[in-house]
């Protein structure tokens, strides 16, 4: 199996998830779909290291789930706290920052 | 250097497999109405991404996908849901006239450029395998741990730091103060015979209905269900009971009897 399949699929799954981005309204939705671009340069940095034939890119994809990790923990904590004074887990409804 | 086989049809098999279930829940994930079926449908991608990493000689990584992705961050999410509640489903108004579809057309556009520009550049280029660098430190796992206590030393340290960072950021953000003192017994009876709301209780669902089920609607006096009967997130779900016409006539007959 040549792992630019992989690549291809990656670049799929990366492109779905930033359509979700972009088309979402739901807070947690956005959220989860950043969570799937995450996952898809993930998938391309496994292929990568098969590819190139060392470890380097696993270690990086590594590395990258550990900062989604902790991304996932503030973010949604800040979803909460958001929640909790609006009423509303609509990114439209957050426009204190505006001005 | 090992030149992977060409082709591995059992690798193919899993690849195909495992690639149309994550493009799945990709597309299950972006257009469920609720967030709950988002989760899941996340879930399920991060499964078939597992078995792919598997697949591409990454078990440890694949290991750590179900581990800390379907495991804690998919269990997070569905808490976080769980607090914000079931029926926090996304609105259909548009603040940017047209942004829909304009983020439809550029996303259809970057999966074409992306999967056009690396498929067409990828596609010749046989892979190099990791055999040889697994087996250097004696298989996957120790490999991954040698870079990481060598090369990625400082990096790794850095990781560390930025945990202790998030977890403290995630109790102070998740901490609530109280803004205002508490309401009195009296202020909350004011704002209750004061409001809009009816200050009585609602009725209880499966009153003069056929059924005493907790997602059968009251009746009201002239025979129409009333929602008001039915909890919150039973109603937030879809879950109500239909009210037959003929049992609302049914009564009105053995009234009228």
């Amino acid at each position: 199996m040549n792992p630019s399949n992989y690549i291809v699929l990656s670049a799929l799954l990366f492109g779905i998830g930033a359509m979700g981005v972009l088309v979402r309204r739901n807070a947690i939705v956005v959220f989860m779909s950043v969570e799937l671009m995450l996952n898809a340069s993930n998938l391309a940095f496994v292929a990568f290291a098969r590819m190139h034939g060392n470890l380097d890119g696993q270690v990086v994809a590594f590395f990258v789930m550990v900062v989604a990790a902790a991304e996932v923990v503030v973010g949604l904590a800040i979803i909460v706290q958001i929640f909790r004074s609006r009423r509303s887990a609509s990114i439209d409804e957050p426009n204190l920052l505006k001005y | 250097m090992i030149i992977d086989t060409p082709t591995n049809s059992g690798e193919a098999i899993v690849f195909w497999v495992c690639a149309v279930l994550s493009v799945l829940g990709a597309f299950g994930l972006i257009t469920s109405r609720k967030a709950v079926h988002s989760a899941l449908w996340m879930a399920l991608t991060m499964i078939s991404l597992a078995v792919l990493y598997i697949a591409n000689a990454a078990p440890f990584l694949g290991m750590v996908q179900v581990i800390v992705y379907t495991g804690a961050v998919m269990m997070l999410f569905l808490f976080v849901i769980m607090v914000v509640g079931v029926d926090a489903s996304d609105s259909l108004i548009e603040t940017i006239k047209g942004q829909r579809w304009t983020a439809i057309l550029l996303g259809l556009a970057l999966i074409l450029i992306l999967v056009w520009g690396l498929g067409s550049s990828l596609a010749g280029i046989p892979a190099a395998g990791l055999e040889l660098a697994n087996r250097e430190d004696g298989g996957n796992v120790p490999g991954i741990a040698h870079l990481i206590f060598t090369d990625y030393l400082v990096v790794f340290e850095v990781t560390s730091a930025l945990l202790i960072t998030a977890a403290l950021g995630a109790m102070v953000l998740a901490h609530r103060e109280h803004w205002k003192p508490k309401p009195t017994q009296e202020e909350l009876s004011k704002a209750r015979f004061l409001g809009t709301e009816h200050p009585g209780n609602r009725p209880n669902p499966g009153i003069y209905a056929r059924h005493n089920a907790v997602d059968t609607p009251a009746l009201l006096p002239d025979g129409s269900p009333t929602e008001l009967s039915i909890p919150g997130p039973l109603r937030a779900r879809g879950d109500v009971a239909p009210v037959d016409i003929k049992d609302v006539h049914a009564i009105e007959e053995a009234d009228s009897l």
